[in-house]
């Protein structure tokens, strides 16, 4: 289900709790998963965690697959439905919204063809909006994939920014 | 101790007590949800807000730890204000369907909103809806939209039940309470969930829309099934069994009761119980009236008697029966001659019954053994034999006991255990002699028994260390050391490990009256209370060497003896087999020639000894279904018929006394052995491991429909372990062929790492596995 390179990560996350908090690193391990699926993955279906994936990673973390799907389902970033390649999340918290966060939001929703939430159609770009990023200085910032931070996300830096993913 | 002061009134209390565990002392209600006396503290319904002195808002009590001179409040303005504004918003999402809701009339929701809630609400706006899940066939979990999410049942499965089945996932507003996806709840204790929920999301799936709560009167009982003995409400309407829920009893159930204590009454309402005698006469059944077939009887019995002598009738008796059925039943047999009588029905080692000098129990009360510091568990499939002690080990594990195991296959026990042997049947006596061996060096002891063919392994050495090291040990044996053939060898080894290490030791009895057979004299050797008799044999020898008449009360042969293959043909070749039961299954109306139909525990007054040796009498609770008759009438019937003298009974409780009247149980009480030569040999044969399934061990339950429905009431297969499959050739996933004697049985072919090398699990007492032979004796298997 996953590569060996994968597990070893997990390992990894196991070995920094306790033995008695070793559940803790389900969270380090089902991101593990998502990233590995979401660089693998063909399809915006491949790209997300689904049942087998959490029920595997849940054995081998070693608790119940019910207590990794509650974590998978709790936070936002663990993504559950289909994903496109890119997934941009857009911060529209206040302070970025004063600073054209909503704006940044809708222009590349119109750039793309798509509605927040939506997946363009190829299953490259997924569009969500998203909560403040603790960064509001850089307002309006967007995340792509959870993990790369992209600052000050003015029109002509959006169209670039999409260039670049193209 | 800390002073403090709930309402006005002045309490002194331990420290580190919540506020809630406070007030319950002083008797004081404060309401709650999510707050329950045996699951760890969530915190999260908020009910139970109260004020406390100096705190600057309402806290909530079930997770306030008391402190000195706290001054607390539960109905203080700001108190009721907090509980009213938390009722307010637990009813926002809830869809107040009371009316075609199970729960009520016993909801607590409903019961909290009358008291503590306002009369109507000022949410207009729309509300949420939650589709329902699939749990399986005993709870339901159809209407979520109900949830107020306390998360009982989710702490439940994880900290009484031993494994998470239920979560809540997502978050905030989205929250649902479901089981793993696609996954279903298979705990076998699971049930509690339903009694659990303070709403009506959990609801029973047998019982869904069959009857109002408030019309069901609430009758106290025991149930028949395991050893145990866990109290019981049984809720009847019209003369019907509709329900059963736990009777609190803190030294034997707590508050909890396992699946098959709660759904085998749909057994008691099967299409197939038994209502009119009934003869067969000339290959065909005949409903008859009671004159007739006891008529019938006495002529069956004397007839088989002058013909061919009082030794070839045989009782059989199952332990599931009453004690009162059990003692007239040997009071019966013994008045009428016959010596032949036995209720250990499962039990193949005919060795037991002339060398035990007392009725076998578990050697302590059952809260003795949990409180021990190390138990070791001998051939104990536990979870499958005794859920709701298997559930209390769990807890005592949690507390410091170490639990170590000797079984036959390696099965999930959901806790800790300290140290294992897992060995093939055939090499039980040979682990069980190693743990003395290492023990006997431990402490530097010595033992008259020849221990030479057993070397100690480090397994060994660490069970031995553990019961020598803790300051209170028992050893106790299982089913599957109580079935197998030397079980003689496996008590007396324990006895003298107990002997060495100073540990308790004894047997967790099979069946709900296992041990009051003993004490009630259903024993070819003992008679009641230990009272000498001439001796009989057991049944062993009764089906080995076949008599030619059979009396059987309570019994399906074919699924309660060792070897239901023996079993079978023995009862076929009788020229009369009687039957007193509650129900005509297929195979007793094969081999039966009268059938007597009597009261199973719902219908009859009676008591069970459990296996601590508590005598738990109760009364009926229905009145007998037809013409169904309490066995110990039916008993006392014939016994007149037979123009026996002193059966002269007027109640079950006459029956009681007189029993009661040969001694003090306690003293009747005793795991001793007189000395067996313990062969300590292990054997590389191929050998079967056939463990009685959960929901097969007795006859109410193999009809109770719902609990046939769950996944521990599965086809059984055949499981071996990965390399045996290999070295024999076979295919994993396909069917293979086994075969004791000459049946052969066709089945699929399971690889299971847990089971022991050099064995064949093959599950027993199940219609698909009957033709097959004893439960611990050698198995071939082959390609199918």
């Amino acid at each position: 289900m996953l590569s060996a390179q994968s597990l070893a990560k997990i390992d990894r996350e196991l070995a920094k709790y306790p033995a008695d908090q070793f559940r803790s690193a389900i969270m380090g391990a089902l991101r593990i998963a998502l990233v590995e699926r979401r660089e693998t993955g063909n399809t915006p279906e491949e790209r997300c965690l689904n049942a087998d994936v959490i029920e595997f990673v849940a054995n081998y973390v070693g608790i119940p697959p019910v207590a990794a799907y509650e974590v998978a389902t709790f936070y936002n970033m663990y993504d559950m439905k289909p994903v496109g390649k890119y997934k941009l999340t857009v911060c529209t918290n206040l302070p970025c919204a004063l600073q054209g966060g909503v704006n940044a939001a809708h222009y590349i929703g119109e750039k793309l063809g798509i509605g927040i939430g939506e997946t363009t159609a190829d299953g490259k770009f997924t569009l969500l909006e998203g909560e403040c990023m603790g960064a509001c200085g850089d307002a309006p910032v967007l995340l792509v994939n959870n993990h790369k931070m992209c600052s000050f996300m003015t029109r002509e830096a959006i169209d670039k920014k999409l260039a670049e993913l193209e | 101790m800390l002073e403090i002061e709930i309402d006005g009134k002045k309490l002194t209390v331990n420290q580190g007590i919540t506020i809630m565990d406070a007030a319950h002392t002083a008797g004081t209600h404060i309401p709650h949800f999510c707050y329950h006396k045996k699951l760890s503290i969530a915190a999260n319904c908020r009910m139970c807000l109260v004020e406390v002195e100096k705190a600057p808002k309402p806290l909530p009590a079930c997770a306030t730890p008391v402190t000195d001179g706290m001054k607390v409040h539960t109905a203080s303005p700001l108190a009721k204000k907090a509980q009213a504004g938390v009722m307010e918003f637990l009813l926002i999402n809830h869809p107040l369907d009371c009316p075609i809701c199970d729960q009520g009339g016993e909801c607590q929701l409903q019961d909290l909103a009358v008291g503590y809630g306002n009369s109507s609400s000022r949410y207009q706006e729309e509300k949420r809806a939650v589709v329902g899940k699939d749990m399986g066939p005993l709870v339901s979990a159809e209407e979520m939209s109900r949830c107020i999410h306390c998360t009982r049942c989710v702490r439940f499965t994880e900290e009484i039940g031993g494994y998470q089945e239920i979560g809540m996932a997502n978050r905030s507003e989205f929250s649902e309470i479901l089981p793993f996806l696609g996954k279903t709840v298979n705990s076998e204790i699971s049930g509690n969930v339903i009694d659990l929920c303070p709403v009506g999301a959990l609801t029973s799936k047998p019982f869904r829309y069959a009857t109002r709560a408030w019309e069901l009167s609430r009758r106290k009982s025991v149930s028949p099934h395991d050893g145990l003995g866990s109290n019981l409400i049984v809720q009847v309407k019209q003369n019907q069994v509709m329900r059963v829920l736990p009777l609190e009893n803190e030294d034997i159930n707590e508050c909890w009761i396992a699946d098959r204590d709660r759904f085998s009454y749909e057994g008691l309402n099967s299409a197939e119980r038994l209502q009119k005698p009934m003869i067969k006469f000339d290959g065909k059944w005949h409903e008859t009236d009671w004159q007739t077939a006891l008529d019938y009887v006495v002529k069956g019995l004397n007839g088989v008697a002058n013909d061919h002598g009082k030794d070839a009738i045989g009782f059989l008796a199952s332990p599931h029966s009453t004690t009162e059925e059990l003692y007239l039943a040997q009071k019966l047999a013994r008045s009428f001659g016959v010596n032949n009588i036995d209720a250990a029905l499962r039990r193949s080692d005919k060795r037991v019954a002339a060398a035990q000098q007392g009725a076998l129990w578990l050697g302590s009360s059952i809260v003795e053994l949990l409180a021990a510091k190390s138990v070791l568990m001998v051939g104990s499939t536990q979870r499958q034999e005794q859920p709701l002690l298997a559930s209390r080990l769990r807890q005592s594990v949690k507390k410091g006991m170490a639990l170590n195991v000797i079984h036959t296959s390696d099965d999930e026990l959901l806790t800790r255990i300290n140290a294992k042997l897992i060995v093939s049947p055939l090499a039980l006596v040979n682990a069980l002699a190693q743990v003395l061996k290492a023990a006997v060096e431990i402490k530097s002891a010595s033992t008259t028994l020849d221990l030479s063919a057993a070397n100690v392994g480090a397994e060994a050495r660490a069970i031995a260390d553990s019961l020598c090291a803790a300051e209170s040990a028992a050893i106790v044996l299982g089913n599957v050391a109580q079935h197998h053939p030397a079980f003689a060898e496996l008590l007396s080894l324990a006895q003298e490990i107990g002997r060495v290490t100073g540990a308790r030791f004894g047997i967790a009895a099979e069946a709900a009256n296992s041990v009051g057979a003993d004490i009630a004299g259903v024993n070819p050797q003992r008679g009641p209370l230990g009272k000498t008799v001439s001796a009989g044999i057991g049944v062993s020898e009764m089906l080995a060497a076949p008599r030619k008449a059979y009396v059987l009360l309570n019994s399906e042969i074919e699924a309660d003896a060792y070897n239901s293959q023996q079993a079978v043909a023995a009862m076929k070749q009788a020229a009369t087999v009687i039957a007193l039961t509650a129900f005509k299954g297929e195979a007793l109306l094969d081999y039966a020639d009268v059938l007597l139909p009597i009261a199973p525990f719902s219908e009859t007054a009676g008591s069970f000894v459990n296996m601590e040796g508590k005598l738990q009498p109760f009364n009926g609770v229905v009145r007998p279904l037809g013409e169904t008759r309490p066995a110990w009438k039916v008993l006392r019937v014939l016994g007149n018929m037979l123009n026996l003298s002193g059966f002269d009974f007027n109640s079950a409780e006459d029956v009681r006394a007189e029993l009661l009247a040969h001694g003090d149980i306690a003293a009747a009480l005793n795991n001793q052995l007189t000395s067996v030569a313990a062969n300590v040999v292990a054997d590389g044969t191929l050998v079967r491991i056939g463990e009685v399934p959960m929901y097969q061990a007795d006859a109410i339950c193999r009809r109770a429909e719902s609990l046939q429905k769950t996944a521990a009431a599965a086809a059984p297969v055949i499981a071996l372990n990965p390399q045996d499959i290999a070295k024999l050739g076979l295919e994993a996933g396909q069917p293979a062929i086994v075969s004791q004697g000459e049946a052969e049985v066709r089945l699929q072919l399971v690889a299971d790492a847990a089971v022991a090398a050099g064995a064949v699990r093959v599950a027993a007492a199940h219609p698909a596995t009957q033709a097959l032979g004893g439960l611990f004796e050698p198995i071939q298997i082959k390609r199918g």
